[in-house]
């Protein structure tokens, strides 16, 4: 981020998303938390709608939001808190959650090569969508190093989320898995920030075990991506 | 997550809290980006920031509640509001979207499946060997 951008920083398109939020948030609560009350859903929705009637460009928008986006980053250090209260709980568990968190991030990443290969994408599209499932300062910066789009891999990690937030708990039913720290901990894996206060609404545990996962997923796919492109042959 | 309040604690020293709170998640990051850009890593900022403040509260154990939890609980419950002007990008992005509908589509769907999935598979067999 330029800092030259902060300085179009409209309060009014800022108070506008914060309003959008908590519109979505107060949805959220009259439907019983309905899944696809999203707040983050409900809030894009909004957004849209208001910027399509004023014929406003969403980049500029973009730009004169980057107030509310910059926090993104500081809420990702923040991540640190969870792990740290769950760490002494996790100390037998952590091995396990290593495993399946780095398992599950390199077939995440393969699969996501793999299929936009098969279905007729391009390079380019490959390098953008695989690594889509993590936080979005750090796919963002994934993207930025290894040759994607960012601004199209935010767009994918948006979606990631909001498919575990609406989608998620309906997958765990339907696969019997009920497990709080299971759940948790695939959440964050697979839907990062959007999918981790989904379930920190559903219970603390998984709430928490979804905020380590997705620290130690955007973690472990930094490390993992390079891995993930050498194994779907793409160097 | 709400955490107690802290006894004895007025609402000024509370704003002071939470103002270093937020002191410290900024200064970790900054200190991460500082590294990153120094050692040219191919590691994102905020990810370095995250392991030093993790170091930093396992040294710091036996002060609690930090305020620096204060912070990052209250920013942690509010995530999805963060997430909204980079989702508003989704409809700047329609046209590349609509011209590669089924690639991204089926990548969305079938990578975010196929991650959730074996995330909680290895998770239970792991539980099962461990």
């Amino acid at each position: 981020m330029s800092s030259h951008a902060l300085q179009h920083t409209s309060p009014w398109w800022v108070f506008l998303t914060v309003a959008a939020y908590l519109i979505g948030r107060v949805v959220e609560h009259q439907t019983h938390r309905k899944a696809l009350a999203q707040p983050v859903v409900i809030g894009i929705v909004f957004v849209g709608f208001v910027l399509a009637f004023n014929h406003v460009d969403p980049s500029e928008y973009q730009a004169r939001t980057q107030l509310i986006s910059f926090w993104l980053g500081p809420a990702t250090v923040a991540l640190a808190v969870p792990i740290h209260r769950q760490l002494d709980k996790l100390r037998a568990y952590l091995l396990p959650a290593l495993a399946a968190i780095s398992c599950g991030g390199l077939v995440s990443i393969i699969v996501a090569i793999v299929a936009v290969r098969t279905f007729g994408g391009d390079e380019q599209l490959a390098r953008t969508m695989a690594p889509k499932a993590v936080t979005t300062p750090v796919s963002i910066a994934l993207a930025q190093i290894y040759g994607g789009v960012p601004s199209l891999t935010a767009t994918f990690t948006i979606m990631a989320g909001i498919l575990g937030a609406v989608c998620g708990h309906s997958v765990f039913r339907l696969l019997r898995i009920q497990d709080p720290r299971i759940r948790g901990l695939a959440m964050g894996a697979a839907s990062h920030g959007i999918g981790t206060s989904r379930s920190l609404r559903q219970s603390e545990t998984e709430g928490a075990f979804a905020g380590l996962s997705m620290g130690i997923s955007a973690l472990a796919t930094t490390f993992l991506l390079p891995v993930g492109f050498w194994i779907a042959g793409m160097r | 997550m709400a955490s107690p309040p802290t006894p004895g604690c007025s609402g000024l020293q509370k704003i002071g809290n939470f103002v270093f709170g937020i002191a410290v998640l900024l200064s970790c990051q900054a200190i991460g980006e500082f590294l990153v850009s120094r050692l040219s890593m191919p590691i994102p900022g905020p990810i370095i920031g995250l392991i030093l403040l993790l170091g930093l509260l396992q040294s710091h154990r036996q002060k609690q509640p930090v305020s620096v939890e204060r912070v990052a609980d209250f920013g942690l419950r509010h995530l999805q509001l963060f997430f909204i002007p980079a989702g508003v990008g989704v409809i700047a992005h329609l046209p590349q979207i609509r011209q590669d509908a089924l690639p991204i589509t089926a990548a969305l769907l079938l990578s975010w499946l196929a991650g959730l999935i074996s995330v909680a598979l290895v998770a239970l067999l792991a539980e099962k060997i461990g």
